[in-house]
């Protein structure tokens, strides 16, 4: 297994920590004049997303966590698993409902995704920025009224539900953005 | 993003670190301290492992960049300088980060005849003079510790401040010894929130971080040592200065046991430093103070890159 000395800790690094997998978002020294070095971070577990403050002596070395990120295909769920294709080598992965808390909201069949695979499995999967979805259910659209104020829910062909402007009508094509989870404008 | 040519430092900057450093000097001429230019480069250096010089060949043999000019400025007041000053570079090779860089401008004075606690109240003058908070408070090292940890450092157990430490945010901490773990709560917990509304100094320092101070002869577990912190940075740091030199030489050979033990190549011991204590140093204590932040806060930046003409990027 590789591993990181304190002097190359950056931004972005992914380090194994009691067996856990974290991204360093912040690191800074703290050396007194005369006295111990430390390296101190604030990580985020990649599992849970949970943040936490970490000091480390300088010098120490700290396992790397195998983690990558690549662009996979969707392809299909199961009922339990969502499967995933590496585009180029056909090669297929299989997340988890926890890997896909987020992204099972806004993805169809043959959207790319942004998947985190540790120990090459999807830890997270996130979808595109911008999605592109059929609305299913709303009340009906009330023409002409586009001045956005107040809004509706509309479901979209996902399940998901999002607030929509009065005029948007079953059938219509949205532009939703994924981060925010709110709608940007008719696709 | 400024262009690597281009100076980090505004011009406004610039004019008011030269007046900072005017102040400096005039203050110190007023008080018959002489103004001393010490070697960047020596045959020796600090051989404290935590402190880490830049080594350079030269014809001659190794030369370090020296981390301050400690032992310079002591073998002058062996010789009878009287009180002396130096604003001046110094090097500590790996350190950067905000409030780091491995170049840095040093102020470091002696005032022979003066106790630590004298020093003090001079160091607090002299900021105040550069416009700096006129609050001063001081504050036991042991009694911060107490406060933070409920632990007394004196007496209570390797464990229990291991497992404080650990239960803090320290990774690997039952594997350290008593020093780091201070120098962890100190550093990490304690430190930030020290000098919130003035000037802070923590004093009596554990004898086992005494450095080049002398141990207080009333209770030989504290050193007469003293740190200087505003807005949670680490300023200054004052010694009342050890004269004996059997004490200091025992210290030298223990830096350079802990240097081959932890690795790091050798330093030869400053032999001349000895032979100056031998000949006799003044009853003197002395201070090194960190201009580039004590200029970053009185200019209120966050860090010392803004205060500094080039950092070490675009050095």
């Amino acid at each position: 297994m590789s591993s990181y000395s304190t002097n190359q800790f950056k931004g972005g690094l992914k380090i194994l920590l009691d067996g856990e997998p974290y991204n360093i978002v912040e690191h800074e020294m703290v050396k007194p004049g005369k006295g111990q070095a430390f390296s101190r971070v604030k990580v985020r577990n990649l599992k849970t997303g949970r943040v936490v403050e970490k000091t480390f002596k300088s010098g120490d070395s700290v396992d790397a966590a195998d983690v990558m990120e690549v662009d996979l295909q969707y392809l299909y769920f199961d009922g339990e698993f969502w499967t995933f294709m590496e585009p180029k080598t056909f090669e297929q992965y299989t997340a988890d409902a926890n890997a896909m808390a987020e992204a099972k909201k806004w993805i169809r069949e043959q959207d790319i995704c942004t998947v985190m695979l540790y120990n090459g499995s999807p830890l997270t999967v996130e979808a595109p920025n911008f999605v592109e979805l059929e609305v299913t259910e709303t009340d009906p659209g009330v023409r002409g009224d586009t001045s956005g104020g107040g809004g509706k829910p509309a479901t979209l062909e996902t399940g998901t539900v999002v607030r929509v402007p009065l005029f948007i009508d079953v059938g219509d094509k949205l532009k939703i953005d994924t981060r925010s989870g709110e709608y940007v404008s008719r696709a | 993003m400024v262009s690597s040519w281009q100076p980090v430092a505004t011009l406004d900057v610039l004019r008011r670190r030269a007046h900072f450093n005017a102040l400096i000097r005039a203050r110190f001429a007023a008080q018959q301290v002489l103004e001393v230019e010490t070697p960047i480069l020596g045959r020796s250096s600090c051989l404290d492992p935590q402190v880490p010089s830049f080594e350079l060949g030269t014809e001659s043999g190794p030369r370090w960049l020296q981390t301050s000019p400690e032992n310079h400025m002591k073998r002058l007041l062996a010789a009878g300088s009287g009180p002396i000053y130096r604003l001046g570079p110094v090097f500590r090779s790996g350190e950067t980060g905000r409030w780091h860089s491995p170049e840095f401008t040093l102020l470091e004075w002696y005032r022979p005849g003066f106790t630590d606690r004298e020093l003090m109240a001079d160091v607090a003058e002299l900021v105040a003079e550069l416009g700096g908070p006129a609050v001063v408070s001081s504050a036991r090292y042991g009694d911060l510790i107490r406060q933070q940890t409920g632990l007394d450092m004196h007496r209570c157990s390797l464990e229990s401040l291991q497992d404080w430490c650990a239960r803090n945010g320290l990774t690997g901490a039952s594997q350290l010894d008593r020093d780091v773990l201070l120098d962890f709560i100190m550093g990490v917990h304690v430190g930030p929130a020290l000098g919130a509304s003035g000037l802070e100094f923590v004093v009596r320092f554990p004898a086992s971080q005494a450095a080049l101070a002398r141990l207080d002869p009333a209770n030989p577990t504290v050193a007469c040592r003293f740190e200087l912190y505003w807005q949670g940075v680490e300023l200054a740091n004052g010694f009342y200065e050890l004269s004996d030199v059997a004490e200091q030489s025992r210290r030298f050979a223990a830096e350079s046991a802990q240097r081959v033990q932890a690795g790091l190549p050798a330093i030869p011991v400053d032999q001349d430093l000895l032979d100056a204590l031998a000949h006799g140093l003044p009853e003197v204590s002395g201070v090194a103070l960190g201009l580039d932040r004590l200029y970053a806060l009185l200019l209120n930046c966050p860090g010392i890159a803004p205060v500094q003409s080039f950092v070490w990027d675009n050095a």
